[in-house]
């Protein structure tokens, strides 16, 4: 629904600013031509796309999100205390790091609402303090490959996509980070 | 050097599967299916959302937009050619994705620009959905501080995509 809301105040917003400013051809041409636009784009990233969620399909495969899961339990415990006794949670949550990291979003998101639901079941109608944690962590999104944003670049002739890891390791690592921090801090003030 | 790292990433890989006696090719397969069928869900989406976008564009209101939002970016070093981004990130993906290719399209894929809506695509997720799907299906009511601290964590986001691109390239 709030979809809907957006679409409509950006169609009128547009259709407002392009009256003052004297804009209405280029606005009228602006339609077909966006439409025209996001096909150009699925299309040209659909290569990429398609490459990379099989590679993140086959690093799954061959075990690397349970390697992952075993490096990441010590941070587990810091972050998700709980899990120390409860190997069921542990186990949700670990996968739902994993698939994020390995950009497998359809696969992260049913292990994380196992989780959250969990947590939940403790904590009844109100957000736990670990619960709040998870989300933070999972609109941070820690992603090894954005595989979406290189295909973008690449279909908008980017000499070379994969450039930007080391920023978006960087960026990915300081948000979630800083936003985990910021969790607990609220979480001792916030009641 | 990060001209090597998606090659040697796909050779490691493969070598592993292929020690590890697993169909490395049939999984590239049926994992690309997935990839071209979660593309097909959203195309609809995405061609709708590029039509709002590009009318904003051509409208003026982007201009109008971040002329206005300009001395708060900039006050974080953040350039206010990406206002839009940055408004419409935490809300929808699909239109995040539509702005961000029209910024990168605009200013060039490799401009400085458009390596900071890259980074910020990359590194950031669609807040509000998130918080709405892990509530709804745990039967949260009472939310507590999850929205600031998701949001301040957008931010950091932002600020740091900004700030790494100036700094790496």
């Amino acid at each position: 629904m709030i979809m809907s809301w957006i679409f409509t105040g950006i169609t009128l917003i547009s259709l407002l600013c392009a009256a003052y400013l004297g804009r209405g051809a280029d606005l009228a041409a602006a339609v077909p031509n966006g439409a025209a636009a996001g096909i150009q784009l699925a299309i040209s990233m659909a290569g990429s796309l398609c490459l990379w969620t099989g590679v993140g399909h086959l690093m799954e495969r061959i075990g690397l999100t349970r390697r992952l899961s075993r490096l990441l339990t010590p941070l587990l415990h810091r972050i998700f205390p709980d899990t120390r006794q409860d190997s069921v949670l542990a186990g949700c949550l670990s996968a739902n790091i994993c698939a994020n990291f390995l950009g497998l979003g359809n696969a992260a998101t049913p292990m994380g609402i196992r989780a959250a639901q969990r947590m939940a079941s403790r904590s009844g109608r109100t957000a736990s303090d670990a619960l709040c944690r998870l989300i933070v962590l999972n609109t941070a999104s820690i992603q090894f490959i954005p595989a979406t944003v290189a295909a973008v670049r690449a279909s908008l002739g980017s000499a070379s996509p994969f450039d930007i890891l080391p920023a978006v390791w960087l960026t990915s690592l300081c948000s979630a980070g800083l936003g985990l921090a910021c969790a607990c801090l609220l979480g001792k003030v916030w009641r | 050097m990060t001209d090597y790292i998606v090659p040697l990433l796909l050779l490691g890989i493969c070598l592993i599967a292929l020690k590890k006696q697993e169909n490395a090719y049939d999984t590239l397969l049926t994992g690309g299916m997935e990839g071209l069928r979660l593309l097909v869900s959203i195309l609809p989406a995405l061609v709708v959302l590029m039509v709002a976008v590009s009318m904003l564009r051509q409208s003026g209101a982007v201009e109008l937009l971040s002329g206005f939002l300009a001395p708060v970016f900039r006050f974080f070093g953040i350039p206010e050619e990406t206002a839009m981004l940055v408004l419409i990130r935490p809300i929808s993906g699909s239109a995040a994705l539509a702005v961000g290719a029209d910024i990168m399209a605009q200013y060039g894929a490799d401009s400085r620009i458009g390596r900071i809506a890259a980074v910020m695509l990359g590194s950031t997720e669609t807040t509000f959905y998130t918080i709405s799907v892990y509530f709804g299906a745990a039967g949260i009511q009472k939310t507590r501080y999850t929205l600031p601290a998701a949001l301040f964590a957008d931010f950091v986001g932002f600020f740091m995509a900004s700030l790494t691109v100036g700094l790496l390239y």
